[in-house]
């Protein structure tokens, strides 16, 4: 009863409560914008540092802005190395990823949402639990398969493997399959249409945000890979983008502002993807999220 | 998995055929000391970056829950480093993390404090590592809002009618519904974390004396470094069953806090 009373004559005062209320607002603007300079602070310094001195970047104490700047560092990094090629090589690879990742996840995405069959929830209890093994639990293995079949030092290994499905697109998908109604697919099927075909004319294009999602999350899984192209690519003329980051690391231990402004440019087209398709990043992410609940 | 488990029996150097050595690389991985500093390394990071991470985006995420206005910026600025996450923000970690040269000692040293070696020091690389990681964990952010989102709000209209001040309502309302979606990203964060070791093998290679040696990093040099094909498919091994039992005692512990509306 007596904290009852104690909320009525708080509501009692209409004016208290406001001023609370815009006081617990800026608080909570206070620690957002703190939060964003913390966030956003790491991607200034990777821009300053770019444009500084070969000298700048080894100056003590640091200094936040450059005193001149250098643009030359973008240029003069990139034909460091043959960076040209190994841009040539990544929209290659991640390319044929992601077509493979978009075709083999689908198909099981829509058995597992519309086919009936037999064990299915224990195939699909299944498929969920190898999103559990990381990737370098099979590295030994696989690496030893694509070696039987003479594959080291080409991009087979690269992209194969995004051509047998990834249970996470496939999870994904298959929730987003699920909330398109069943009398759609019903009423093809009435018309004649098999599954392949429901599939294509009916499921896909009312699951365009999900393709969307799993599009931009292939793509940028396969953009950033390191550890396939480090373990399978031996010829540098083959590298990837993420390779060569590395090698211009072992080569220029100190160039920082270099090293900065190549990696600025490896990552421009995975920033512009994310503003174009951010509403897709959100739902798919939430989708998979909510899958917990 | 299956022909991991084979390979592990074996003794194999890719350059000749493998010969069946029964439990030698289980007998040799119990003695072998960079064994448990690689698995400590690996769990140390992996509960550091995953609990931290999982406070702090559930943290952010509440207050932009609080109907803020420009909500898809904050979104933004906060889901941005997640999605470039990679080998160029690893350089740059790299970077600011120096002893001398890098932004955070600079600011540290703004305010008269100096700063660790970081990456250089055997005590202070994996803190290094796992602040890092929860820069890059933004995603989070948005499983959690979605949740927060989907909570009704006459559990709160119920709560503050009976008296529940802002504490009561956060611990007695908000924790139990988003305690699912906690348990999923307690989860899929841990699993993650293990994937952290590609990005290490670029930033130190495991140093200083192995202070950041992570258990992906060491099959890595086994089977990769020294050609130890065995006796990296035993490593990979040891790895899957800590993994099972990391994620099994977590469904164990779930049991205890995760509420599930449904029931």
């Amino acid at each position: 009863m007596a904290t009852t009373g104690a909320a009525l004559s708080r509501t009692g005062r209409p004016m208290d409560i406001h001023t609370v209320r815009k006081l617990q607002r800026a608080f909570v603007y206070v620690l957002l914008a703190a939060g964003t300079v913390i966030f956003i602070l790491p991607f200034l310094w990777m821009l300053t540092t770019s444009l500084k001195t070969s000298r700048g970047v080894l100056t003590f104490p640091p200094q936040f802005f450059p005193t001149s700047f250098e643009w030359r560092n973008y240029p003069e990094g990139w034909s460091a190395l043959p960076f040209n090629r190994f841009l040539l090589n990544t929209l290659l690879v991640t390319t044929l990823a992601v077509v493979g990742n978009l075709i083999s996840c689908t198909l099981p995405a829509y058995a597992f949402a519309r086919l009936r069959a037999r064990g299915r929830p224990i195939m699909f209890a299944a498929m969920l639990a190898t999103m559990a093994i990381p990737a370098e639990v099979t590295l030994v293995p696989q690496f030893i398969l694509f070696t039987e079949l003479h594959m080291v030092n080409t991009y087979w290994p690269l992209f194969l493997p995004a051509w047998f499905g990834y249970a996470y697109f496939i999870f994904l998908l298959r929730q987003f399959f699920m909330t398109i109604p069943r009398e759609l697919d019903e009423a093809a099927r009435i018309d004649g249409a098999g599954d392949l075909r429901i599939l294509w004319s009916i499921i896909l294009p009312l699951s365009k945000p999900a393709i969307a999602a799993v599009t931009v999350f292939a793509f940028i899984g396969n953009w950033n890979n390191l550890i396939a192209p480090l373990i399978y690519l031996r010829s540098q003329e083959k590298y990837t983008l993420a390779l060569g980051l590395k090698l211009f690391q072992g080569q220029f231990i100190t160039q920082y502002n270099q090293m900065m402004a190549v990696s600025i440019i490896t990552l421009l087209p995975i920033v512009v993807l994310f503003f174009i398709a951010q509403k897709a990043f959100v739902r798919g992410i939430t989708l998979t999220g909510m899958g917990g609940r | 998995m299956v022909a991991s488990a084979l390979i592990s029996f074996t003794d194999w150097s890719l350059l000749s055929s493998p010969h069946w050595v029964g439990l030698d690389n289980y007998r040799q991985l119990i003695r072998d000391p960079v064994f448990y500093v690689s698995l400590r390394n690996t769990l140390y990071f992996g509960v550091g970056s995953v609990l931290l991470g999982v406070v702090t985006s559930f943290l952010i995420a509440i207050l932009l829950n609080q109907n803020v206005r420009g909500l898809a910026f904050f979104r933004t600025v906060f889901y941005l480093p997640s999605v470039v996450a990679g080998i160029a923000t690893a350089l740059l970690w790299v970077n600011i993390l120096h002893p001398d040269f890098g932004l955070i000692n600079y600011l540290l040293g703004l305010i008269g404090i100096q700063g660790p070696g970081w990456l250089a020091s055997e005590a202070w690389a994996i803190p290094a590592l796992i602040l890092m990681s929860v820069w890059g964990a933004g995603n989070t952010i948005v499983i959690y809002l979605a949740g927060l989102q989907g909570i009704p709000t006459t559990l709160y209209e119920a709560a503050t009618i009976d008296g529940a001040g802002w504490w009561r309502r956060f611990w007695h309302v908000t924790v139990p519904m988003m305690s699912p979606v906690i348990f999923f990203n307690l989860i899929t964060g841990f699993i993650a974390s293990l994937q952290a070791y590609v990005l290490v093998l670029v930033m130190t290679n495991g140093g200083p004396a192995n202070a950041t040696l992570l258990f992906g990093l060491y099959i890595y040099r086994q089977a990769f470094e020294y050609f130890n094909m065995g006796y990296a498919a035993a490593l990979s091994w040891i790895l899957f069953v800590v993994i099972i039992a990391v994620i099994g005692a977590q469904f164990w512990l779930a049991r205890r806090w995760v509420y599930y509306e449904s029931r």
